[in-house]
């Protein structure tokens, strides 16, 4: 009897660590991160009532209302397309660090795709765009891939170099005579015309709302990836090599072909996030255009646990905390940088469950071994 | 036997193929070079190109150096030229790597004679100016080395770089400038102590320890200037350490003002690395962390610790980095400026790889950044009508070109990015 019990719990006990892994650690680490969050506010000389207020106004801005939920998905949609490439390299091994570049990259090459074909009618402009914007980030991460396949280089390095020549380069381009706005100083790109624009959803009901099409391209991109990864041979190729690199070479994989097509596929849906930036929320490109959004995708990436689906989620949280975030600096008056301690905690907690276990360690089953 | 000598020969003919391949790219590189100082920089100078050597209150003053400048570079692309054929000859198979070492020295002096043409430059305060803007370059790449030696890779140095200037400023308000300085190394030193627990005791990913660890210190400094210092400015208002003439030392002419006529951060860096090459490579301490750094389960063999070598290493770089921080804030301008490091630790690691993971090295690769970074300075008010960006580009291509092993690969200490798990 004892025997027989012990049996059905250690089959029960994988499923059950990978529910702990998948649910109780993202959760843990979200609550521990705002209870962090409080923290920090206390010890810089905010007071309890406003530190309530904050945290109201952070749900308010977030799905409070209409016009919050409108914010959410705008800036989850960049989040989550950006997120979805890094997911693609995780999966595969790879740590593409450069999503940042690759969506300055792709974001200039859709400006200019934007406001240098103007003429064309929008079904044909707006695809065109879109795609100089993926083409140019994809084109972007592939330096890397292919330096890391030929040569070995590690992509940690090549993707942050290349971030910070993504920099340099859209300084440079923001001031060149057909690119910057006529009659400027300051770097700043011509504007999209309206035929290459993410046209706005709910501009019937109120032209404030400023959710755009590109959240139709997120949830696409959200499918693709997910039949990609799990329904096709190459997504097979691409977790077998992720998860056993000798393995997959032995099965006759060719490795350095796969690393090549992974951080193009990832730098094609980080220079789409570019694109839908500027032709969605921005229209034209600035220097600090980017926004960090690169960077934040890590985050999205990890805490989706590289899965699609996980990856929406994510960007919809990270979404959430941005508008929500930006709603907290208006009311409370504290200001947005707090949501980026929020997420650097939450990342922490969410790459380490051995930290959650060891914290909270009433919370989980024990670790066997 | 016949197994092995055939595996030999095929892994000599590998190595030669390889040489000759970094050979040819150096050859390539170099002639390349020849051509673009001959066809832009000789052809386009006129005049000489002054470049003062004394300041105008030095006790022994040095006459002005006048170069002609389009005969300089024309003899320069001369020289590189024979240097770029000389590598496809046999003579190539030794030592390339030096010979473009020296061909970039000479195509970076052709460059520097073209911009100054018909007007005048100070070198010594070029040089001076080389030297301050290297220290937070050295000092990152040296964290970098002291944890990368024991296999800890740390993308974090930039926020340790970011956490010890913040605390400069905030420490150095409250305390006068020696205790911010000391609170910077603390805090950094903190820092680099969350680095080894979450990779050593937690098995965190180093890579993302790391990153996370960068946008922390990013959101927390950030959070803090703009809810604290906004309001209360004393706060953000250090004292700065001023330089220090050494005597005798600091009134030799151009050596004087750019060696022995600085801040402490300056000899801090010198001290530092020396200290750190002693420890490394000639202490027993030394030995048993590189030994954790290339073979972790040998080590714990023969009765190291692996883990307490980690924490006490990536500690100590943790603090290496702080004190490399204070010196945006104490070392400068004495306030804090949200993200104001701004890629410096990248660069610290990229002077590390270049340094091939050697204290020494590391400065070396850092006083070239710190050339480019005062060069690109200085090219705004000379008019050139290259772009000071493609400038600040070139160590981050440099960097690439290294990585990538395209001219001689460098190595890393053999278990690096490894979490190591006690059996």
């Amino acid at each position: 009897m004892n025997d027989l019990s012990e049996k059905l719990l250690a089959r029960a006990a994988p499923a059950r660590t990978e529910f702990e892994n998948l649910v109780i650690v993202p959760l843990f680490a979200v609550v521990v991160a705002l209870i962090l969050g409080a923290l920090t506010m206390l010890a810089t000389n905010v007071d309890l009532p406003t530190i309530g207020r904050s945290y109201i106004a952070l749900l308010e801005g977030s799905v409070g209302s209409l016009n919050a939920i409108s914010e959410t998905l705008t800036a989850a949609a960049p989040l989550t397309l950006a997120g979805l490439g890094l997911a693609l390299g995780f999966r595969t091994g790879l740590f593409n660090i450069g999503a940042e570049g690759q969506l300055l990259m792709g974001g200039m090459a859709a400006v200019i795709a934007g406001f240098s074909l103007s003429g064309l009618p929008f079904a044909i402009h707006l695809p065109l765009a879109l795609l100089a914007g993926a083409l140019a980030g994809g084109l972007y991460a592939s330096i890397a891939g292919w330096l890391r396949a030929a040569t070995g280089a590690h992509e940690v390095i090549l993707t942050i170099m290349l971030n910070l020549i993504s920099y340099r380069l859209l300084d440079y381009m923001l001031r060149l005579p057909f690119i910057q706005r006529e009659g400027r100083e300051d770097p700043i790109s011509r504007s999209v015309p309206e035929s290459a624009e993410l046209p706005r959803l709910l501009a019937t009901i109120d032209p404030n709302l400023r959710v755009h099409a590109g959240v139709f391209l997120m949830l696409i991109a959200v499918v693709v990836v997910w039949w990609i990864l799990f329904k096709t041979r190459l997504g097979f190729e691409f977790r077998a090599s992720g998860e056993s690199p000798e393995a997959a070479r032995y099965a006759g994989m060719r490795a350095g072909l796969i690393i090549v097509i992974v951080m193009g596929l990832s730098g094609a849906l980080a220079g789409l996030a570019g694109a839908n930036q500027v032709l969605g929320v921005l229209g034209r490109a600035t220097p600090g255009f980017s926004a960090g959004i690169g960077f934040d995708a890590i985050a999205v990436a990890l805490l989706g646990r590289s899965h699609p689906f996980g990856v929406l989620l994510a960007g919809l949280l990270f979404g959430a905390l941005e508008a929500g975030g930006r709603q907290m600096q208006v009311d409370a008056g504290v200001s947005l940088d707090l949501i980026g301690i929020i997420q650097a905690l939450i990342i922490i907690f969410i790459a380490a469950p051995l930290l959650v276990r060891a914290i909270f360690p009433w919370g989980f089953q024990k670790a066997k071994g | 036997m016949t197994i092995t000598s055939n595996m030999q020969a095929g892994s000599d003919e590998k190595l030669n193929t390889g040489k000759a391949r970094q050979a040819r790219i150096a050859g390539t590189i170099l002639l390349g070079l020849s051509v673009l100082v001959a066809l832009v920089f000789g052809a386009d100078s006129a005049g000489d190109a002054t470049f003062r050597l004394s300041r105008p209150n030095d006790p022994w003053a040095l006459p002005n150096l006048a170069v002609p400048a389009a005969q300089f570079n024309y003899v320069a692309a001369g020289l590189l030229a024979f240097l770029g054929a000389r590598q496809f000859s046999r003579a190539g198979l030794s030592r390339p790597n030096f010979w473009l070492g020296i061909g970039l020295f000479l195509a970076v002096a052709g460059f520097l004679v073209w911009a100054t043409a018909g007007k005048s430059l100070s070198l010594t305060g070029m040089l001076s100016a080389t030297v301050v803007r290297a220290v937070p370059i050295a000092l990152g790449g040296l964290a970098g080395v002291l944890s990368e030696r024991v296999a800890v890779v740390n993308i974090a140095i930039e926020g340790m770089l970011l956490a010890g200037a913040f605390t400069g400023a905030l420490m150095g308000s409250l305390l006068g400038g020696f205790g911010g300085l000391a609170a910077a190394v603390a805090v950094g030193g903190l820092f680099g102590f969350l680095l080894a627990a979450l990779v050593v005791t937690y098995r965190m990913d180093q890579i993302i320890a790391g990153v996370v660890i960068n946008l922390l210190v990013l959101g927390v400094t950030s959070y803090v200037s703009s809810q604290v210092f906004a309001e209360y400015r004393s706060l953000n208002n250090a004292p700065i350490f001023r330089a220090m003439k050494i005597p005798v030392l600091g009134d030799i002419p151009v050596i004087g003002p750019v060696l022995f006529d600085q801040n402490i951060f300056v000899y801090g860096a010198i001290l530092l690395v020396a200290v750190a090459t002693y420890y490394l490579f000639h202490t027993r301490h030394g030995l048993r962390a590189r030994a954790v750094g290339e073979h972790p389960k040998a080590a714990d063999t023969l009765g190291i610790n692996v883990y307490r070598t980690r924490y006490i290493n990536v500690t100590m770089a943790g603090m290496v980095a702080g004190f490399g921080g204070a010196w945006f804030t104490l070392g400068s301008v004495g306030r804090f400026d949200e993200n104001m490091t701004g890629g410096r630790g990248y660069i610290g690691l990229a002077a590390m790889i270049f340094g091939r993971w050697h204290p020494a090295g590391a400065m070396a690769a850092a006083l070239v950044f710190g050339f480019a970074d005062s060069l690109q300075q200085k090219l705004a008010l000379l008019n050139t009508p290259i772009p000071s960006e493609f400038l600040a580009m070139s160590p981050y291509i440099a960097t690439i070109i290294l990585v990538a092993g395209l001219i001689g690969r460098a190595k890393a200490p053999a278990a690096d990015g490894q979490a190591y798990e006690k059996e």
